[in-house]
C-alpha cells in the first residue's frame, strides 16, 4: 500500500455569550419553550429589518485578537441564500468576500513537537433554528422547527488546511476553545452546541504536491468524535483509492452510534448560495483605537500562562500545558497555590488523582466536589504527617465522592498516620518474626528483600503507618 | 442568455414546480429584465469605486440589551402547519 498524507482544515463555529441576539433584540437564553424567544426581526417576518448588535462585533474582534488576525479595516454582511426551513428568511446573514478578520494562527503541540496552524478568516453570523424530530429522524414524517437560536450570535473561525492528522486537528480545537473560553466571549461547551466543528478532510500519495478531493464531515459533537470521525475517514478514503477508486467531493455525516460517516448526498445541486452583499444592513469602517482598545482587554491567554506556570512555578512544560489547557483548571490552579506553597506537589495530584476520577466520572473540574481548599487541606495533612502519601489516595477519592473535608474523612475512617515509634516496632517485630527466610535474605545482601518487609509492615498497618519511619526503624532492627 | 436550464436550476433553489409553458414564459420575462438592466452596462464606471452599499452611512448598532419577545400565538398565526408551539414542515434529512 502506497504512503498517504492526511490534509486537514477545520471549520468552527462558536456561539457569542452576549444577552440579546445578533440583529434582534431577542434574548439568547437557552432552554425555554419552543418559539417562545422570537420577535419579528428573527423570524424574518416582511418589514423588519435587522440592526447590528455591537457587542458582537467588539467579541468577535476580540476573539480575532487572541487568534492572532489582522482585523479588516472595512467589512460587511452578505446574504447566503439556500432553502431550509431553520431559517425562516430563506437565507442566512452571514459575511462571504469581507470577512472582519484574517490572517491568523495557533500554535499546537502533538508528540512534543510545535506546530502552527493557519487562520483563514474569522467572521460573524446568525445561527439558524433547530430542527425537532418525533422519534427518529428517518421515520419521522414531517419535522418540527423551533427559531428560539435563530439571530444567535455565531463567529465562524476557519483554519488552513495546515493538520496532518487526526491527532493534529483535536490539538487544535483543544487550543481554539481553550483560547476562545479564556476571552470570555464563548462558554465553548460543545456538548451545549456552543462550539461545533465541521472538518474538510483528504488524502494523497505522500510527496505529492497537490491536493486529494476532499469530503466535508459534520456532525461531530464532541472532540472524541471529531478525533474518531477523522481516523475513519482517512481509513475510507485510502480504501476507495487502493481499490482504483475515487474520492467524491461531499458532505458525510459523522454516525457516533455506528462509528462510520456515511453520505448525505442527496438528488439536491450542489451547493450555490448566491451570496449578495446584505442591503439591509449598512458597511462597517472599523476603528483603529478600538481595535487597540480591545485588544488591551484581552486576558493573560493559555500559552502565556503556561510560560508564566514554568517561570513562576517551576514546572515542566507539559505540566504546565494541562494546567492551562482550561481556563477552569488553571483557576483552580492558582487558587490552590495561592493557599498552598508546593507548586509541584498541586500539580501532581492535579494532573494525577484529580484528573483521573474526573475523566472516569465525566466531570468538569467546575462540577468537582473537592474544592481548592479541601485539596490543600489535604496536602497539609500530608506535609504534617497525620496521613501518609500513599493513603492520601484513598482519602482523595473519598473526598471526591463525598465532597467532605480531608479531615473529617481520615477521622471517620480511622486513616490517621501510625506515627508512633513503639507501635511501629511492635508490628516490625511481629513481621519479622513471620518471615525468618526474607530477613535471612536481607541479611545476605538482598536490599530487595528490605521492600518485602516494608510492604508487609504497611499491609499489617492498613497502610496507616508513617513509612518513613517504618524504613527508618526496620533498618536499625535488621543491622542490631 | 436566460435558458431553460437557468431557470430549472432557479426554480430548484426556490423550491418552484414549473410547467413546460411556465418556464418559457419565465425564461422569457428573466431575459427582458435582465436586457433592461443590461442597460447599465453602457456606464463608464472606470473611475467608480467599487460599493456594497447605496446608503452613505456606515456602523449602525444597537446595544447589547434584550427586548420583547412576540406572544406564541402570534408567531404561529401564520404557520402553514403547527404542532404544539412548533412548526410544522416537511421531512428535512
Amino acid at each position: 500500500m502506497a504512503d498517504y498524507e492526511t490534509i486537514i482544515g477545520l471549520e468552527v463555529h462558536v456561539e457569542l455569550k452576549t444577552n440579546s441576539k445578533i440583529f434582534c433584540p431577542s434574548t439568547t437564553e437557552f432552554g425555554a419553550g419552543p418559539n417562545t424567544h422570537v420577535c419579528p426581526v428573527c423570524l424574518g417576518l416582511p418589514g423588519t429589518l435587522p440592526v447590528l448588535n455591537k457587542k458582537v462585533l467588539a467579541y468577535a474582534i476580540k476573539a480575532a485578537l487572541a487568534l492572532n488576525c489582522q482585523i479588516a479595516e472595512y467589512s460587511k454582511f452578505d446574504r447566503k441564500n439556500y432553502y431550509y426551513p431553520d431559517l425562516p428568511k430563506n437565507y442566512q446573514i452571514s459575511q462571504y468576500d469581507l470577512p472582519i478578520a484574517e490572517h491568523g494562527h495557533l500554535d499546537i503541540e502533538v508528540d512534543g513537537r510545535e506546530k502552527r496552524i493557519g487562520i483563514t478568516r474569522l467572521h460573524m453570523e446568525e445561527d439558524a433554528g433547530k430542527l425537532v424530530h418525533q422519534g427518529n429522524i428517518t421515520t419521522s414524517p414531517y419535522s418540527l422547527v423551533d427559531y428560539n437560536r435563530t439571530g444567535v450570535p455565531l463567529i465562524e473561525i476557519v483554519s488552513e488546511p495546515d493538520m496532518r492528522s487526526p491527532e493534529e486537528a483535536r490539538a487544535y480545537l483543544d487550543k481554539l476553545k481553550a483560547i476562545i473560553a479564556y476571552t470570555g466571549v464563548s462558554d465553548c461547551k460543545m456538548e451545549e452546541g456552543s462550539l461545533r466543528c465541521d472538518a474538510n478532510i483528504s488524502v494523497r500519495p505522500r510527496g505529492t504536491k497537490e491536493f486529494g478531493t476532499k469530503s466535508e464531515i459534520k456532525n461531530m459533537n464532541s472532540f472524541r468524535a471529531l478525533q474518531r470521525a477523522l481516523a475513519y475517514e482517512v481509513e475510507r478514503q485510502i480504501a476507495v483509492l487502493e481499490d482504483g477508486g475515487r474520492i467524491v467531493q461531499e458532505t458525510r455525516t459523522w454516525d457516533e452510534a455506528r462509528g462510520e460517516t456515511r453520505s448525505m448526498r442527496s438528488k439536491e445541486e450542489a451547493h450555490d448560495y448566491r451570496y449578495f452583499p446584505e442591503p439591509d444592513l449598512v458597511p462597517l469602517v472599523i476603528d483603529r483605537q478600538w481595535v487597540e482598545e480591545i485588544r488591551a482587554t484581552l486576558p493573560e491567554l493559555p500559552d502565556q500562562r503556561r510560560q508564566r506556570y514554568m517561570r513562576l512555578y517551576d514546572l515542566p512544560s507539559y505540566d504546565a500545558a494541562v494546567l492551562t489547557s482550561s481556563l477552569e483548571m488553571a483557576e483552580y490552579y492558582e487558587a490552590c497555590v495561592a493557599m498552598y506553597p508546593n507548586a509541584k506537589a498541586v500539580s501532581n495530584w492535579m494532573m494525577g488523582d484529580l484528573s483521573r476520577l474526573l475523566n472516569a466520572a465525566n466531570m468538569d473540574i467546575t462540577a468537582c466536589r473537592v474544592r481548592p481548599d479541601n485539596l490543600t487541606g489535604m496536602l497539609k495533612l500530608i506535609d504534617q504527617g497525620t496521613i501518609s502519601g500513599k493513603i492520601a489516595k484513598t482519602v482523595f477519592e473519598e473526598m471526591f465522592n463525598t465532597g467532605k473535608d480531608a479531615a473529617q474523612v481520615v477521622k471517620e475512617k480511622g486513616l490517621v498516620q501510625i506515627s508512633d515509634a513503639g507501635a511501629i516496632t511492635a508490628v516490625i517485630d511481629q513481621v519479622l518474626a513471620g518471615n525468618p527466610k526474607v530477613v535471612e535474605d536481607y541479611r545476605a545482601g538482598k536490599d530487595k528483600a528490605l521492600g518485602f518487609l516494608v510492604g508487609q509492615v504497611m499491609k499489617t498497618t492498613r497502610g496507616k503507618a508513617n513509612p518513613e519511619l517504618v524504613n527508618k526503624l526496620l533498618r536499625e532492627k535488621l543491622q542490631a | 442568455m436566460i435558458t431553460i436550464r437557468d431557470v430549472e436550476h432557479v426554480a430548484l433553489l426556490a423550491r418552484l414546480e414549473l410547467n413546460e409553458e411556465e418556464k418559457k414564459t419565465y425564461a422569457r420575462q428573466l431575459n427582458a429584465i435582465l436586457e433592461y438592466a443590461g442597460m447599465l452596462n453602457e456606464l463608464d464606471t472606470a473611475d467608480v469605486p467599487p460599493t456594497a452599499h447605496v446608503l452613505p452611512l456606515q456602523n449602525v448598532f444597537r446595544e447589547d440589551r434584550v427586548g420583547a419577545h412576540m406572544p406564541p400565538e402570534e408567531v404561529l398565526a401564520n404557520a402553514p402547519e403547527r404542532e404544539d408551539r412548533y412548526f410544522k414542515v416537511p421531512k428535512i434529512m
